[in-house]
C-alpha cells in the first residue's frame, strides 16, 4: 500500500541517495549515491527494506518527517537518534540504530549526526522518480533525488505502508563499526608520476583531514608527495570514488561518491570500495594512514565486509517499545523477540540468504 | 570504418579493485583515439554477447578505457588478463560517429573572449568565427560534467591558453577553446576555457533515458554561425521542446 509523509523540516546536507548510477560515466554522469552502502544498507535492513532501495543521506542534520497517510516505518542508521512526536502529544525517544513507526499525523524529527553520514529508511524506500537508473541525487545536474534536487519543506515522499505487525520495533544489537586502521588502497593508476619518497611518505606518514570536503573530495593535508620529471599533469583518464589525486602542490584529494569521471592529475592510488565508506565518517583534523594491498586481498575485504554486514543484519532484533507496552502485553508476546530479518539480502548486489528465524 | 591490425601493446593500470585502466598511449591524437574507439566497440560486442561477466561500465578518454567491474562478480586478476588480450587484437577505428551541425551565435553578447583572442592572435573577428566554423571537430571523450564534451581540431590559430584566472559563472551551451581543443559547457558551471559563442541546443537532458547526451565519442562536430534574433528564437524553440535534434544531422552524413 502506497503511503505519503511531508517534509515539515529539510534538515542540513540531506539528499536521496540509492546505490548510485552507473551505466553513464562515459557521458560524464558521475556515479553519485550513498557515501556509506554499508549504513545505507543497515537502514534499510532494519526497516524491512532491500539493501539498496533509496534513502535520506544526512550530512549534517536530520529532516522531519510527518507521516500523512498509512503507517510509515523509518529505520535510522549512523549516529543519529530522533524524537517521535504523535497525534496524542507524546513525545517519545527513538535511539540510533532503532525503527519508529509512524501513524497518520505522527512527527519524526531526526536529529543531527554526530559525525559523517548517517541515513534514513523509510519502509518501501523513498519513491522518488528514477532517473538515468537511479534515484541518487547529483545537484550539479539537477539528476535524480526530489526533481533534481535536495528534499525540501512541503515535499511529499512516497513510501510504503509497513506490512505486517506496526506495534513492533526493530534494533540493532549493536551499532556498525567500520574496521579500523590504516585505509587500504591500491596504488596506480599513475605511483609511476612520483618520487620513492613521495610513495614512503604516503605509504608511511599521516594525512590530516581538512575542512575542505564534500560529496565530490576529500583534500587531506601532510608531507608533500613529490612529483618526479614526469610532472604534475597528465592527459585526462578515468578516475572513480576512492582515487587520489595529487595537484601540483603535493597534497592529495580524495575522490568521494559525485567525483567527476575523468580527471588530469596524477592519481597515486586508490582507496578500496571496502574502506571507502570509512571516509564518509571523517572529521577535520583526523589523520590517516595509507596500506598498499592487492586486489586478492581488497576482494577478500569486501567479502568479509558484506559477510560481517549479513550477520549484523541477522541480528536484528523486534521488540515492543515502551508506549505500547500493554499491547504487548494482551499479545502474551515475548518483549524481545529474536532475530527477524529473514529475508532475502544483498550488498553490492551479492545476495545472501540467512536462516534467522521469524516471530 | 578502416581496422588496422598489429599495435604496441596496451599497458593496464589499476584504478582500485574495482577499475582497469587500459591505456594506448599518453598523448593527445587521433591514432591513439582511434585505439580507444576500437577497444571500446569490441566491448560493445562482447557486452552484448553477454560474454563480459561483472563489467559494470566503460569509459573512453583520449588515450585509454577505464572499464568499471563490480570485484565480487569478477577476479580482477582474470579480467585485467583477459582486457590486455583484448586490446591487443582490438585493433583502430578511425571513422567517426556521426557528424553534428550546431547553430552557435557568435555575437559579442554570446562570446565574451572571442574579441581578445583575434586581437592576441592579430586575426579579424570575422576571420576567427570562420576558423571556428570551418573546422571539422571531433568528440574524443565526455568528461568534466556530464554531456562536456572535449573536442579536438581546433586550429593552431587559435590555440590558446586557460584563461588566468577562471570564470566562477561560465553561462550553460557555451562554446569555449583552450590549448588546441574547443569545449561545450552543458550547464552553468565555473570555468577556465574562453568563451567564443554560445548555442541554444541543449547538450544534455536527462529525461531523454535512450541518448541523454547529444555527442557520443567518436562524433564529428561543425559549429554553424546563426545571429542573435535566431540565436533567441532557436533558444525558445529548444527550451519549448519543439527543436527536433535530428534535424542537426546532415541527409547522408550520418555515419
Amino acid at each position: 500500500m502506497s503511503t505519503v509523509v511531508e517534509i515539515i523540516d529539510a534538515g542540513l546536507a540531506v539528499s536521496v541517495q540509492d546505490r548510485g548510477r552507473t551505466g553513464y560515466r562515459n557521458i560524464g554522469v558521475p556515479v553519485s549515491g550513498a557515501l556509506d552502502p554499508v549504513l545505507m544498507a543497515a537502514a534499510n535492513a532494519l526497516a524491512g527494506n532491500a539493501s539498496e532501495a533509496a534513502v535520506l543521506e544526512v550530512g549534517l542534520s536530520g529532516p522531519s518527517l510527518k507521516a500523512l497517510s498509512g503507517t510509515v516505518r523509518v529505520g535510522l542508521s549512523g549516529e543519529m537518534g530522533a524524537q517521535l512526536v504523535n497525534t496524542r502529544g507524546q513525545v517519545l525517544n527513538v535511539a540510533p540504530w532503532h525503527t519508529a513507526t509512524l501513524f497518520p499525523g505522527d512527527v519524526i524529527r531526526v536529529g543531527g549526526v554526530s559525525h559523517g553520514v548517517g541515513y534514513v529508511a523509510l519502509s518501501g524506500g523513498v519513491q522518488v522518480a528514477e532517473q538515468l537508473g537511479s534515484r541518487s541525487t547529483y545537484l550539479r545536474a539537477a539528476i535524480g533525488g526530489v526533481q533534481g534536487r535536495a528534499p525540501r519543506v512541503g515535499d511529499r515522499l512516497q513510501c510504503d505502508a509497513v506490512r505486517g505487525d506496526p506495534w513492533l520495533e526493530f534494533r540493532a544489537r549493536a551499532p556498525w563499526h567500520h574496521d579500523t586502521g590504516p585505509i587500504r588502497v591500491i596504488l596506480g593508476p599513475q605511483e609511476d608520476h612520483f618520487t620513492p619518497d613521495a610513495l614512503a611518505s604516503f605509504l608511511s606518514k599521516p594525512y590530516a583531514v581538512t575542512r575542505d570536503m564534500d560529496r565530490m573530495g576529500l583534500r587531506l593535508d601532510g608531507e608533500k608527495l613529490v612529483h618526479n620529471d614526469k610532472g604534475a599533469e597528465i592527459v585526462s583518464d578515468g578516475v572513480a570514488p576512492g582515487t587520489i589525486q595529487v595537484p601540483a602542490n603535493g597534497q592529495p584529494i580524495v575522490l568521494m561518491a559525485d567525483c567527476q569521471t575523468s580527471g588530469g592529475y596524477p592519481k597515486i592510488a586508490t582507496v578500496i570500495r571496502a574502506d571507502l565508506p570509512r571516509l564518509a565518517h571523517v572529521r577535520p583534523g583526523d589523520e590517516l594512514r595509507f596500506v598498499a594491498v592487492s586486489h586478492a586481498e581488497a576482494a577478500a575485504a569486501l567479502r568479509e565486509q558484506v559477510q560481517r554486514l549479513a550477520e549484523w543484519v541477522g541480528m536484528i532484533q523486534s521488540f515492543r517499545p515502551p508506549g505500547v507496552i500493554d499491547e504487548a502485553a494482551l499479545y502474551g508476546a515475548n518483549l524481545i523477540c529474536g532475530a527477524v530479518r529473514g529475508d532475502e539480502w544483498n550488498l553490492h548486489g551479492v545476495n545472501l540468504q540467512y536462516g534467522a528465524h521469524h516471530v | 570504418m578502416t581496422i588496422e591490425l598489429a599495435h604496441p601493446s596496451a599497458r593496464l593500470l589499476s584504478v582500485g579493485d574495482s577499475a582497469w585502466t587500459v591505456e594506448f598511449g599518453n598523448g593527445i591524437d587521433p591514432a591513439i583515439h582511434g585505439r580507444v574507439l576500437g577497444f571500446s566497440s569490441l566491448l560493445d560486442t562482447l557486452s552484448s554477447d553477454g560474454r563480459l561477466d561483472g563489467v559494470v561500465e566503460w569509459v573512453p578518454t583520449f588515450r585509454s578505457v577505464t572499464v568499471h567491474f563490480d570485484p565480487l562478480r569478477t577476479d580482477a586478476m582474470a579480467l585485467h588478463d583477459l582486457l590486455a588480450e583484448l586490446a591487443g587484437r582490438s585493433g583502430s577505428v578511425s571513422a567517426a560517429g556521426s557528424r553534428w551541425h550546431i547553430p552557435v551565435c557568435f555575437d559579442a553578447a554570446c562570446a565574451p573572449d572571442l574579441d581578445d583572442v583575434a586581437a592576441a592572435k592579430g586575426l579579424a573577428r570575422d576571420e576567427v568565427v570562420r576558423l571556428m566554423t570551418e573546422t571539422v571537430f571531433t568528440v574524443y571523450m565526455l568528461g568534466f560534467l556530464p554531456g562536456f564534451p572535449y573536442l579536438g581540431g581546433l586550429p593552431e590559430a587559435l590555440d590558446m591558453p586557460r584563461l588566468a584566472s577562471p570564470r566562477k559563472v561560465v553561462p550553460s551551451r557555451s562554446i569555449a577553446i583552450a590549448g588546441r581543443m574547443c569545449a561545450a559547457y552543458p550547464w552553468e558551471s565555473p570555468g577556465g576555457w574562453r568563451l567564443m559563442g554560445r548555442t541554444p541546443v541543449r547538450l544534455f537532458d536527462a529525461a531523454n533515458a535512450r541518448r541523454p547526451a547529444l555527442l557520443a565519442p567518436g562524433d564529428q562536430v561543425v559549429w554553424e554561425a546563426i545571429d542573435l534574433d535566431a540565436f533567441d528564437a532557436l533558444e525558445r524553440d529548444c527550451a519549448a521542446g519543439r527543436f527536433d535534434l535530428s534535424s542537426l544531422l546532415k541527409e547522408g552524413e550520418a555515419a
